[in-house]
């Protein structure tokens, strides 16, 4: 009878707490959803600021000029040769044909006003053609040529045609001449190639990603080269060989605190050593590569020790047990099965270091370079860098293209932690 | 933790001491000196001959003069409560205990009249000589055939592809697994079920041509009757191969040995024929362990 209403008892208050633990359990997962949401929140916050900015620089406008190739502009001796052709005066047929089109306006402050309605790239494009095509001299061509920065900024909406004409770039003659330019079909917007195949330039429309991605290319290269068989040989030789002494504790609190150095000192001990020291050129990928593998390092070594800590000892004494040595049990048995942890940790350090900016500012990869570089001891720039860059300039035109490059950065970011995904799901083996 | 278990148990085996000695057992030859082996420790045919082993982890004395020998064409059966140091002296047979850090052997064991922890002994050879098989089945995670090849493979024993392909089915035939999986020998090992697993890993350990074989509580992992068909095996493979075995179970050890050493807190207490040990225990400890009144 006691035993029974004890029995009832225990349940009531069971019950009567039951209601506060579900509850508990509630609040618990709502906390989750809403840090989860909230995540999302300034995710999306981001993508939509950068892709609202940057899309529009994947458009670029053409002006449509009819050029006459005057052999006096092109090669005013006739001698046809290559010298004498890439000399020619080739922004004088832009010049020309603007003139054509405009023949009222006189002064000299307005005609540099219209000369600048086409792109200083126009003079490289026709040069280009007439080398190519020799032939063209002294025919007449509708050719469209890039578009001036401030034109494209006007016909992508950038610049307000309402304001007062002292507080906008372009004054109330350029914007009619424009707009006759569009009336005419003459102005049009294209998908931009140069931005994806061009280096960098003082000109926001001939400015292009792909010398600093080609830059990121060659500096990651070095540094995959260098930091995944320095960081793999340290994990198995610290994991698998070292005795566990005072020297390896050392070691290991030393590797850790690696991992924590801000990147500027690690560019600082770049420019040291590597540049004054050693000489290795300024500004170059391989520099650059050094200096993102000292960083990489800690990231790959504590990865990989992770994964061959997690390869279980059986597998290792199954190894031994049938008489492999030490040797050929960590190369037969360890290191497969621990390889897709550390090309994990690996390519999230090569993530981090195609997002690594600070360092590489100290070891000059902050220049100006137009050139694509050809190799890793050409000065070039990188990714970040040429973010940094883009939007220290001043021209509106950069805003845009800064906020490309990042989504183009973006995209290789996702691109190397897809592939990690993959290499995981691919490698994972169970036992 | 370790420390605190010891001391009880030290307490414990003196009360025994104690408790047989007033008790004037007089079937047992009852030795204050717990540390004194009882019973024959030499075999008739012997293949290792273990003396005065000692094994130390760091502090602690985890194998306390220790002296049997391994005979031929025989099952020697090693029992005793956890933690009394079976495991760990029979991983001192192939050295598998270089592994572990700490771990300090002495006295001699040896093989051939080889000292096998002599300066001059290389352990890849020895491991390749005196096998093992685990507690828990450890195939690689590669295909069934490469399992068995691995070990061949590394030790230069086949010449082409056709003598390996006929040591793979040997050695699966030996284990008795040939008919479970030849349809099947390019999956993977680990996707057999835990008794074909086990098998696998003594076909892989036979392949290499041991003459002793380790097995460290090979069928704990497995339900009776993959138990069942490991213990035929054992009986098997006795005709060709010295085995050694720990078990947990009496019952396994009953079945499957000639020999049975039971070991107690590092200590090897008595050892004998498995039909002696079992029917007239000559130690009080002995008697209490196989009659289940601890353990």
């Amino acid at each position: 009878m006691n035993d029974t209403t004890q029995k009832r008892n225990t349940m009531e208050i069971v019950k009567a707490n039951l209601a506060k633990r579900y509850a508990r359990e509630q609040r618990f997962r709502a906390y989750g959803i809403a840090a989860i949401s909230l995540g999302m929140m300034f995710l999306l916050m981001l993508f939509i600021s950068i892709i609202g900015n940057g899309y529009g620089a994947f458009m670029q406008t053409y002006v449509k000029l009819d050029i006459e190739f005057t052999a006096d502009r092109i090669d005013p001796e006739g001698t046809r040769t290559e010298d004498a052709l890439s000399a020619g005066n080739y922004g004088g047929l832009v010049k020309d044909s603007l003139k054509r089109m405009f023949p009222n306006v006189k002064k000299r402050t307005p005609k540099k006003q219209l000369y600048g309605l086409a792109s200083s790239g126009a003079a490289y494009q026709l040069r280009k053609m007439v080398m190519d095509n020799p032939d063209l001299i002294g025919t007449t061509q509708s050719i469209w040529v890039t578009a001036d920065d401030d034109v494209d900024m006007l016909v992508k909406g950038h610049i307000d045609r309402t304001l007062p004409e002292a507080d906008r770039r372009m004054n109330d003659s350029q914007i009619s001449w424009i707009e006759r330019l569009e009336k005419e079909g003459r102005i049009e917007k294209r998908f931009n190639i140069t931005f994806f195949t061009a280096g960098d330039s003082r000109e926001p429309e001939l400015a292009g990603i792909w010398g600093a991605a080609v830059g990121s290319i060659y500096t990651l290269l070095v540094t995959l080269a260098l930091s995944f068989p320095i960081g793999v040989a340290t994990a198995v030789y610290l994991e698998e060989f070292a005795p566990c002494n005072k020297w390896t504790d050392i070691i290991e609190v030393n590797i850790n605190n690696l991992a924590a150095v801000p990147s500027i000192v690690f560019g600082l001990l770049g420019l040291a050593v590597f540049i004054n020291f050693f000489g290795l050129p300024r500004s170059a990928p391989v520099v650059g590569g050094l200096v993102l593998t000292l960083m990489t390092l800690p990231t790959i070594i504590i990865a990989s020790r992770a994964a061959l800590k997690s390869v279980p000892p059986s597998i290792r004494e199954a190894a031994l047990g049938v008489g492999a040595s030490k040797m050929q049990t960590i190369t037969h048995h360890v290191l497969p099965l621990a390889m897709p942890g550390m090309l994990t940790g690996t390519i999230i350090g090569m993530a981090q270091a195609l997002g690594e900016t600070a360092p590489l500012l100290m070891i000059g990869m902050v220049a100006f370079i137009v050139d694509i570089p050809g190799g890793a001891f050409d000065p070039s720039t990188v990714l970040p860098v040429q973010i940094y860059l883009w939007a220290d300039s001043p021209e509106r035109a950069f805003v845009e293209k800064t906020s490309a490059a990042i989504m183009v950065l973006l995209g290789f970011l996702i691109m190397m932690n897809a592939i990690a995904v993959i290499l995981r799901k691919r490698f994972e083996r169970r036992w | 933790m370790d420390n605190v278990a010891t001391a009880e148990h030290t307490d414990f085996e003196e009360n025994t001491i104690a408790h047989t000695s007033d008790m004037g057992h007089s079937t047992a030859t009852v030795s204050r000196d717990v540390r004194k082996t009882v019973g024959d420790i030499e075999a008739e045919n012997p293949r290792m001959i273990c003396r005065g082993v000692n094994v130390h982890y760091g502090d602690k004395h985890a194998i306390k003069d220790v002296s049997v020998d391994l005979g031929k064409n025989e099952v020697l059966a090693m029992i005793g409560p956890s933690g009394c140091g079976k495991s760990t002296f029979l991983r001192c047979l192939n050295r598998m205990n270089d592994t572990i850090d700490d771990c300090h052997v002495t006295g001699s064991i040896s093989i051939d009249e080889q000292d096998i922890y002599d300066k001059s002994m290389d352990v890849v050879p020895l491991r390749a000589q005196v096998g093992m098989v685990f507690q828990k089945p450890n195939p690689f995670p590669k295909s069934i055939y490469d399992n068995i090849a691995y070990g061949p493979r590394i030790h230069g024993l086949v010449e082409d592809k056709e003598e390996l392909d006929h040591l793979v089915e040997g050695s699966l035939r030996k284990a008795g697994l040939w008919a479970e999986v030849s349809d099947r020998l390019a999956q993977p090992g680990t996707g057999l079920s835990g008794g074909q697993q086990q098998r696998l890993c003594i076909a892989r350990t036979i392949a290499v041509s041991p003459e002793v074989i380790l097995m460290d509580e090979p069928c704990s992992a497995l339900d009776p009757i993959a138990t069942a068909k490991v213990e035929e095996l054992i009986d098997e493979l006795r005709e060709n191969y010295t085995i050694a075995i720990v078990t947990h179970s009496m019952q396994q050890a009953a079945r499957v040995s000639q020999r049975t050493a039971y070991f107690h807190l590092g200590d090897l207490i008595e050892v004998g024929s498995t039909e002696q040990i079992f029917n007239m225990p000559r130690h009080q400890l002995t008697e209490d362990y196989i009659t289940g009144r601890f353990g």
